[in-house]
């Protein structure tokens, strides 16, 4: 145990970022946490998005912490700094340095009726948990507040599905970050929205009237008969604990600090929006990291001051973009609006309008980072330009900071291009560059085309378009097969990387059996013999498993066929049974006993879906709440077949235990109380990766409709062999991004994906019977074209723990280094 | 079609082999064959209705399975990939376009009355003088 005791007050937003930090950097601190909510850490800035289908687990930023000491639900109630002690109900705990992270609350105004039932804040979790509780079987809401706070807040009521009305006491919304033009066309999108806004307006007194509200207003005769009020109106600095021990408060609230962090106790700091750095609070969360940065690195030992604040903003309000960097007035400013788009921005500029000062964008945020990262210098380039494409070369100077969240500059940026770094991800781990809020990340991807990266999509050799162009071309163009797309799209014959892609895409986009005619010379020799190649020149057989779930009677046939053709067999760690070691020519008969069993292809041997994992769930066992089996045979019988970019697997668990290890999967389901939480775009593999939650406590319908997009989505635009899991991660916008897509329809493309889907199922038959029902198809399982029964003599067997295994070394890749796959290729 | 394809020596030599008819090959697929001396060769037929055959033997595992890879060409020379780790050999020379250092063994091969026929008795002389590549390029 470190005799160096460290307590920290809070464990929100910038708290959690200060505990990474210190623990980083300065290990030897015994840290001891007083947290005062009854969950780690959480996503405060996302918070609306616990009603979009995210829940409390989604928004969690709970991390390991080695060594710390947690204590959730145990609030400080005093601090006695003369003996260096913070009391809490439970006890109190000593300590050499402290760190007040308390943030602030919900600002309330004090009129009357403020406090009756139905009247809420909008600050945590369990606030929202009670808004949601509240509005049950209610209709209307009204939120006090058109700033930030107050939009987030009337979007999530609207989430609720509450009629909703904002009242703004300023005379437009976000007075604070826009002016009145850029308020006025925001108003613009709101109301579209069917919410209703009152600015200027005040509300004075709060009535209960037959289990309704009633909020009279300061306008002559204006009031709301409303089922609950939300205040959003601005927060204020928890400082109580600190002012009664008689430290330091700030003019306007907050606990005093200079750059350091540090108070006017030496042993004691303050970070975040509880914090007055030199005066002035700030309730945003970048300048509270900076803060946290600062105070970790001061307890190790460091030097570090409070950088300033850039209070830039950007947002996506109500599905409206709303930004703001740099100044919001100055001496001279050129504006843009059109009304009929919805577009507004504003740059400010120095008096000889040479120098980008800031500036604000309503509508199409798209040149934020841009600009964002510009001021301070010259203006990049005209606004209208600027909004129509988004790009243009960056010109930016070399200290010009591109990702606030962590301080990076386009001169580190670029440094580590220089020394090697080629795409997004790889400067995101080497710069941290991109890992805060993700604003950047299109402003990164112009600094690589910038620093010579070029990143080519292409397919191969033969197509200069990617897959997911490529299989543009074959939906909307109707080609049927390879040599006419090759003819018309691309150059040559072809080669092993583009011809299974198109003959996946031409599957996925209903070709018919995958051996019919010219595709039969598309496929990898897995596709061709329907079964998977082994490193002796024989194969494997595994038919279908559904779930995992299978009868005594479908297992002894699995066994005889086992026994009767010498086949070594293995559980595979998908719940199903591997028979390996066939031979080429019988590969029909051992099927044809299979498919009279009732079996059917399990594709191992395509890139498509393997199996749906399950646990026991509520059938047999003791804790499961959903029933796991029947989702998973349900949805491995749905997606049977489904050519995809790379294979696809799944799992289901029927409680939060997750025995099926759903999160290590492509599309992962949990069973909740509720319903349940669908996961995606996780892999086990060589670069292992957790599903990241898409949606929570849905029921089955949702569930099944949710993974359809998805997968038809990704089918639609993922490169040639990547998997979910760095599909999922090359999105801009990330996972919201795809629940945008997928459940909100933001690119009205749902209604396609869910007919291509229904298509899929409706159109599924059983690969090997459409094999076993075609002379000429089983005509091609030979061993030789001149010895049709001739087995290959070159393969033997040997048998160790009685079963068959390859003799000798065939198939050992032999000495010196072999080729592991096929590298990609960049050109 | 009666005619003498993709020789390396120029002859199919004196005691050519028939494999099978012409149209039981699927035109850009391979097919195994057995020589009578125990060889395993691999045979192509690409959509041009051109015919080439090389050793069936994957020389990176040793496996007889090159008959059941994947033809298309690198810059014009037409190509095969082993089926086990897609290593690409030249289809003309043998070549392994992917490692110099390997190898695999060319027969000649013809169409006569229908039927492919392949010289069993030139793989000494091919082995000795492989044809020069046209294009050796290394995959990245």
């Amino acid at each position: 145990m470190s005799d160096k005791r460290l307590v920290v007050v809070g464990d929100g937003m910038v708290g959690r970022r200060f505990l990474e930090a210190i623990t980083e950097r300065d290990p030897s601190w015994a840290v001891t946490v007083l947290a005062e909510e009854p969950r780690p850490a959480y996503d405060r800035v996302r918070l609306s998005a616990f009603f979009d289908g995210v829940g409390a687990e989604g928004l969690s930023l709970a991390s390991d912490l080695p060594g710390v000491d947690l204590r959730l639900g145990e609030p400080a109630t005093a601090l006695d700094r003369a003996a260096r002690t913070v009391r809490t109900a439970s006890g109190s705990h000593p300590y050499d340095k402290l760190v007040l992270a308390t943030g602030s609350a919900a600002f309330v105004p004090p009129i009357e009726g403020a406090d009756l039932d139905g009247v809420f804040v909008y600050r945590t979790i369990e606030d929202l948990e009670a808004i949601k509780a509240r509005a049950e079987g209610r209709r209307h809401g009204v939120v006090v507040g058109g700033g930030l706070l107050g939009l987030e807040a009337a979007g999530a009521l609207r989430l609720l599905g509450l009629e909703t009305q904002i009242v703004e006491f300023a005379p437009w919304l976000m007075a604070r970050q826009l002016d009145e033009a850029g308020g006025g066309v925001l108003k613009q999108h709101i109301e579209k929205l069917g919410i209703g806004v009152a600015c200027s307006t005040g509300g004075t007194r709060i009535e209960e009237v037959d289990g309704r509200l009633r909020m009279e207003t300061d306008r002559e005769g204006l009031a709301y008969e409303t089922d609950l009020i939300v205040f959003a109106a601005g927060v204020r600095p928890r400082d109580g604990l600190a002012r009664e021990s008689g430290l330091e408060i700030g003019e306007r609230g907050g606990i005093l600090t200079d750059r350091s962090c540090l108070t006017s106790d030496p042993d004691v700091y303050a970070i975040g929006e509880v914090a007055a750095m030199e005066g002035t609070c700030y309730g945003l969360v970048a300048p509270g990291y900076a803060m946290a940065e600062v105070a970790a690195d001061r307890l190790a030992g460091g030097e570090a001051t409070f950088p300033g604040a850039d209070l830039s903003t950007k947002l996506k309000l109500l599905g409206v973009d709303v930004a703001q960097f740099g100044a919001a007035d100055g001496p001279l400013a050129t504006t843009y609006l059109d009304p009929a788009e919805g577009v507004y921005a504003k740059l400010v500029l120095s008096d000889d309008a040479q120098t980008l000062l800031g500036g604000m964008l309503v509508g199409n945020a798209e040149p934020y980072p841009l600009l964002r990262a510009g001021v301070g210098g010259p203006v990049p380039a005209a606004l209208a330009d600027l909004l129509s494409s988004g790009e243009a070369e960056t010109g930016l100077p070399d200290t010009a900071q591109v990702c606030s969240c962590n301080a990076v500059t386009k001169a580190e940026i670029m440094g580590a291009v220089r020394e090697g770094c080629a795409d997004v991800a790889a400067l995101k781990d080497c710069t941290r560059a991109g890992t805060g809020c993700g604003s950047c990340v299109p402003m990164l991807k112009q600094l690589l085309a910038e620093g010579g990266v070029e990143v080519s999509t292409s397919v191969c050799e033969h197509f200069t378009q990617s897959r997911a162009e490529l299989f543009d071309i074959v939906k909307v163009t109707g080609i049927t097969t390879f040599s006419e797309l090759i003819a018309r799209h691309g150059t040559g014959a072809g080669c092993d990387l583009c011809k299974p892609a198109v003959a996946s895409i031409l599957a996925s986009l209903g070709g018919g059996h995958i051996l019919d005619g010219e595709q039969a010379a598309l496929q990898d020799t897995n596709d061709h013999f329907l079964a998977n190649l082994q490193r002796n020149g024989t194969y494997s057989v595994v038919p279908r498993i559904p779930g995992g779930e299978i009868t005594p009677e479908k297992l002894i046939v699995i066994g005889e066929v086992a026994r009767d053709f010498g086949l070594y067999t293995k559980i595979t760690g998908g719940q199903r049974i591997d028979m390996f070691g066939a031979r080429v020519e019988d590969l029909p008969k051992i099927w044809r006993r299979l498919v009279d069993a009732g079996f059917e292809s399990g594709h191992a041997y395509g890139k498509s879906l393997r199996t749906v994992k399950s646990c026991v769930g509520t059938d047999w066992c003791r804790y499961g709440v959903q029933d796991s089996v029947k989702m998973a045979i349900d949805l491995e019988l749905r997606y049977r077949g489904l050519r995809s970019p790379h294979k696809l697997k799944s799992a289901v668990s029927g409680c939060a235990r997750e025995c099926a290890e759903a999160r290590g999967k492509d599309f992962g389901v949990i069973g909740t109380e509720n319903g349940w939480n669908l996961y995606v775009g996780g892999n086990g593999g060589f670069t292992p990766r957790h599903a990241d939650l898409l949606l929570a406590d849905v029921d089955s319908e949702t569930l099944v409709r949710t993974i359809d997009r998805f997968l038809m989505f990704y089918i639609a635009t993922a490169d040639r062999l990547q998997r979910t899991s760095k599909w999922v991660e090359s999105l801009e916008g990330g996972i919201d991004y795809l629940r945008e897509v997928l459940v909100e329809d933001r690119l009205g493309i749902c209604a396609e994906l869910d007919a291509r889907m229904a298509a899929h199922v409706e159109r599924y038959a059983d690969e090997w019977k459409g094999v076993l029902d075609d002379p000429e198809k089983l005509q091609r399982f030979v061993s030789f074209v001149n010895a049709p029964d001739t087995p290959d003599p070159s393969i033997e067997f040997e048998t160790v723990r009685g079963q068959r295994f390859p003799a000798g070394t065939a198939g050992r890749p032999q000495a010196g280094p072999v080729l592991l796959g096929t590298p990609e290729r960049k050109r | 079609m009666d005619t003498a394809l993709n020789s390396p020596a120029g002859r199919i030599g004196s005691d050519p082999v028939p494999i099978c008819g012409f149209d039981h090959l699927i035109p850009g697929r391979g097919a195994a064959a057995l020589l009578p001396d125990g060889t395993q060769i691999a045979v192509f037929r690409l959509h041009d209705d051109s015919l080439f055959a090389l050793s069936n033997r994957d020389p990176f595992t040793g496996a007889q399975v090159m008959s059941r890879g994947i033809v298309g060409d690198r810059g014009g020379e037409p190509t095969v990939a082993s089926p086990l780790l897609k290593q690409v050999f030249s289809l003309e020379s043998g070549r392994c376009l992917d490692d110099e250092d390997t190898v695999l063994e060319v027969f000649a091969v013809e169409v006569r009355d229908g039927q492919v026929r392949v010289g069993a008795d030139l793989r000494a002389a091919v082995l000795c003088r492989p044809p020069p590549c046209r294009h050796r390029r290394k995959r990245k």
